[in-house]
């Protein structure tokens, strides 16, 4: 298969699941696994272009496939418009679900440049968050958004919910 | 969390994998592995073989055939979702699909492997009941159709045979409206039913000549809601004969209690959720 752009190969028993192959053989560990059933998406990458929880496939699955994981989103080393939203808009506090969460909005933006705020929270039904109270997150794929729009994010909450 | 041990196979065609599956008596069809998946890593399944027909050519697509639509049996839920022509012909079984799981959940489960899959508390197979669907089951002896109403056996048992592989479904175009509704475990339509009903409904001067009223989430399986049925056809299709269809929702249903609700609430939800897709498929005809 193809990770962030590499091919590369192994040989895996048959329930190898996907998340294993990319953390363990390839060292990719910024794929996390939480609930490992299906229901947090930490583990999200994008499979031929596609959000999917990665510990819901098997790695022999995915062969001849396109992988791109979290380490794969920044070029060139600048961030991904969904990275730099996270960071500027206080999207992640202990950091558990965000690689799942940034794949999954990346995949949402990909689709729908201009989401409202109620596309985004449907979008993000598979990825769960038990810090921020995913207010942080929604404004952070809004400022994504409006980046890759060209537009200027508007400004962070509190600099004008406060005054 | 790793599954017991298996052997996996992903044939090229659809005739290797019936050899497949004729030749292993131990052998599952995987298609999404939304719901297979986690069976095997919680171990409370453990097929010695998994034949993946992921790489079958040909079964990916929703196609108008004339009198039916066909949908094959790698469609995933978010194709059958936003298909134009499954809104047209089959809105029921359209918004059953947009209310299952999540994003990623439904760019990788598919609507057939959620019909063999057969969970009482799915979203498709009420719309599938609803839309009067023909499923098209094929083995190494070759093909056959099984009608929706006789398709859901029981708790998560199909009419499929191990060696048969559910290679699609037809939707009849049968004109009238149809619709689906949920209360979903994480309230709203998220994640699975509690309960849901499906309703397709076909007017002519004034009367309800056709209907169709499925449950899920309710009973020992996806079933038609007899009673209902009995009550609305021939009705003039009013608030009053949709309250009386309601009435009649769990009549010779055995309904069963799970960690979502008790008897008494199911029985209620079954009737608040046939009224709804009643009124909605209604406004549809
Ligand atoms: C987080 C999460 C949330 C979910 N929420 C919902 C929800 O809200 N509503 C809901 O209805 N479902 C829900 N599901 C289940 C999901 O919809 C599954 O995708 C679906 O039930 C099974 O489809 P699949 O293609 O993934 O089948 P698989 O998991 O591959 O297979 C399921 C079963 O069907 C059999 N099978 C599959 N395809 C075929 C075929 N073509 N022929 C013969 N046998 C076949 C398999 O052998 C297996 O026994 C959820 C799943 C997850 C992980
Ligand atoms: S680890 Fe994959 S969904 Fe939770
Ligand atoms: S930031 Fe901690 S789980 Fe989301």
């Amino acid at each position: 298969m193809t990770v962030n752009g590499k091919a590369v190969s192994g040989s895996v028993e048959p329930r190898t699941l996907l998340v294993h192959f990319l953390r363990e053989d390839l060292l990719l560990t910024g794929t996390h696994v939480g609930c490992e059933s299906g229901y947090c998406g930490a583990c999200t990458i994008h499979l031929d272009g596609v959000p999917t929880k990665s510990c819901m496939v098997l790695a022999a699955q995915a062969d001849g496939c396109d992988v791109t994981t979290i380490e794969g989103l920044a070029k060139n080393g600048d961030l991904h418009p969904v990275q730099e939203g996270f960071w500027e808009r206080h999207g992640l506090q202990c950091g558990f679900c965000t690689p799942g969460m940034i794949m999954s909005a990346a995949g949402i933006l990909a689709e729908n440049g201009s989401p409202t705020e109620a596309e985004i929270r449907h979008g993000l039904e598979g990825n769960l968050c038990r810090c921020t109270g995913y207010h942080n997150i929604v404004r952070a794929v809004e400022y994504a958004a409006a980046k890759m729009r060209g537009e200027e994010p508007a400004p962070p909450e509190w600099e004008t919910d406060l005054v | 969390m790793y599954p017991r041990e298996f052997d996996y196979v992903a044939p090229a065609s659809l005739d290797e994998a019936l050899d497949a599956l004729a030749a292993n008596p131990g052998a599952k069809v995987m298609s999404g592995g939304m719901s297979l998946l986690p069976l095997m890593k919680m171990r409370l399944f453990s097929p010695e073989m998994v034949v993946d027909i992921g790489r079958i050519p040909g079964l990916d697509d929703i196609t108008d055939q004339e009198d039916h639509i066909a949908i094959g049996a790698l469609v995933r839920h978010h194709q059958t979702a936003t298909s134009a022509l499954v809104a047209e012909h089959a809105a029921a079984l359209a918004e059953a699909a947009a209310y299952t799981g999540d994003n990623q959940v439904r760019r990788r489960g598919t609507t057939c492997g959620s019909l063999a899959h057969a969970d009482i508390a799915a979203d498709q197979p009420a719309g599938a009941l609803a839309a009067g669907a023909t499923m098209v089951a094929a083995s190494k002896n070759g093909k056959r159709e099984i009608a929706a109403a006789d398709f859901f056996v029981d708790t998560l048992t199909s009419a499929l045979e191990p060696d048969e592989i559910l290679v699609g479904i037809r939707i009849p175009k049968t004109g009238g409206g149809s619709a689906y509704d949920k209360l979903g475990r994480r309230g709203g339509h998220s994640d699975y039913a509690v309960a849901g009903a499906a309703a397709w409904v076909r007017k002519s001067n004034g009367t309800v000549e056709d209907a169709r009223i499925a449950l899920t989430g309710v009973g020992t399986k996806p079933m038609l809601a007899a009673g209902s049925m009995e009550a609305f056809i021939g009705s003039d299709g009013s608030a009053a004969a949709i309250a009386a269809a309601a009435d009649r929702a769990t009549e010779g249903v055995t309904v069963l209690e799970d960690l979502y609700g008790s008897e008494a609430y199911k029985a209620h939800l079954a009737r608040v959720f046939v009224a709804r897709a009643l009124e909605q498929a209604l406004a549809r005809a």
